[in-house]
């Protein structure tokens, strides 16, 4: 017997890959950009996300029948508002260094527009269990994209790891600056972010004819 | 239940908003003292590291003296603490916790301001550490800069609120803090402060008398915002550091 249903797996596994709420549906592009200038925050950014996401979609589904539907959106932008806050205040207080580094993604948790999407669209109309599951896959397709953005604009912008040095050193020419290779200052700035998003949309979408839109 | 009714919807927001009102309300009250002390204890850390005292090694990034030691360190580098009143030096052991932002916005509007000066002394040598407040590409940048009596910087340290992640947000990494080590804040007697450059031709910074270090690529305008915030903090400072000059 399998953890999950199959079909409850799905609900984790196809925001991975054909239905990925970046590539696919082309949601959450601003902090997509805004933040993986390294790997670091990248990751950071996409384990706040999963948090934030997972909780906020039970929150809802729990309060699907409650909720007027005229004021859904407002009470929805309260329950992530809420919720961000709680993570900042208890990180500042327990894991200070740490609240330092999320710091700046606060505001940018509240407005990813992936979350308000998957509360609207999934938790205000399915169970506990599986707005959870989806809350979750979501947040990883999320933060998928994010990692591999991250990583190639880390490595190519600044011939670094997680801030280590991985291609050499630039200013002594030693490693593979030593044979004429230059750091690509462009792609530590937003626009190639974008780039190297639609590359991973043309991969995607040459692996799997399907998902091309009719023109 | 009718949740379609005006009646409802009142009452559902009224509810959730004392909800979630007390809630957080709540958390902040039962969390603020260990959040005070957190920020005590990084702004302590902060001015040790600017004049030097830290657990960096050659290779390493940014290691602050751990905050379980913090104070005893604290209090066994910096000798003295004061406030700088209209020119005046007021003896003040609580001088780290003044908020610099606040003191330079009066001093602005032409108001009375209450400048933190700190005075360490490491292995007999005395550093004069200045607090630092000015403005990022997006928000507020700060830091502290500790200087000799030659005007020459020991060191310094710096912090932002929301800069630019691997762009303006690297002014707190150590290859761009520990390029300000042993630059000259003086050119020919004027305070000309130290300047992020992109054209100053020097990027393994060895002339330390050209006031200017290296940019971040990529992050032009935090940087402006850094030479900026030096060049205020020596305009504020400046009666005070005309008396402890010996060049």
């Amino acid at each position: 017997m399998a953890l999950l249903s199959k079909k409850d797996a799905n609900l984790i596994l196809d925001p991975l890959a054909d239905n990925n709420p970046i590539t696919i549906q082309v949601l959450g592009i601003c902090s997509a950009l805004a933040i993986t200038a390294e790997l670091k925050a990248s990751i950071v950014m996409s384990i706040s996300v999963i948090f934030v996401m997972g909780i906020g979609n039970v929150v809802i589904s729990l309060l699907r029948n409650v909720i007027p539907s005229k004021i859904r959106i407002i009470v929805q932008l309260i329950v992530v508002a809420t919720l961000v806050i709680v993570v900042d205040q208890v990180l500042k207080a327990y894991a200070y260094d740490l609240s330092k580094t999320l710091s700046v993604f606060v505001g940018l948790i509240i407005t990813n527009c992936i979350i308000m999407g998957r509360f609207e669209a999934f938790a205000l109309g399915n169970g506990v269990w599986r707005s959870f599951l989806d809350g979750i896959g979501n947040a990883l397709g999320y933060g998928v994209i994010l990692i591999i953005v991250g990583f190639f604009r880390e490595l190519l912008g600044s011939g670094t790891l997680f801030g280590i040095p991985v291609l050499g050193d630039p200013i002594a020419k030693t490693g593979l600056y030593s044979i004429g290779y230059e750091n690509n200052g462009f792609m530590i700035i937003p626009p190639a972010a974008l780039i190297v998003v639609g590359v991973i949309i043309w991969v995607q979408r040459s692996r799997n004819r399907a998902l091309i839109e009719e023109a | 239940m009718n949740t379609e009714k005006n009646s409802y919807t009142v009452i559902f927001s009224i509810v959730m908003v004392m909800v979630v009102g007390s809630v957080l309300a709540f958390l902040a009250s039962a969390l603020r003292p260990r959040i005070d002390e957190n920020e005590r204890f990084e702004k302590q850390q902060n001015i040790l590291y600017a004049m030097g005292i830290n657990e960096n090694t050659p290779d390493s990034g940014v290691n602050f003296i751990p905050t379980d030691v913090v104070e005893g360190e604290f209090g066994k580098y910096i000798k003295e603490q004061y406030v700088l009143v209209n020119g005046e030096m007021v003896a003040d052991d609580q001088a780290f916790l003044v908020d610099m932002k606040k003191q330079l916005s009066s001093l602005k509007d032409g108001g009375e301001a209450r400048l933190p000066i700190f005075i360490g002394e490491k292995e007999g040598k005395k550093s004069y550490i200045l607090p630092m407040h000015g403005k990022g590409l997006w928000d507020a940048i700060w830091g502290f800069m500790a200087v000799d009596e030659n005007m020459v910087i020991q060191g310094v340290y710096f912090d932002h609120k929301a800069e630019t992640a691997g762009l303006g947000a690297n002014i707190k990494m150590r290859f761009f803090m520990d390029d300000f080590q042993g630059e000259s804040l003086l050119n020919g007697g004027s305070y000309e402060g130290v300047v992020v450059s992109k054209t100053n031709n020097d990027p393994l910074n060895q002339d330390k008398e050209d006031n200017a270090v290296d940019a971040i690529a990529g992050a032009t305008i935090t940087g402006n915002g850094v030479s900026a915030m030096i060049k205020e903090t020596l305009k504020v400072y400046r009666p005070y550091l005309d008396n402890i000059r010996t060049n």
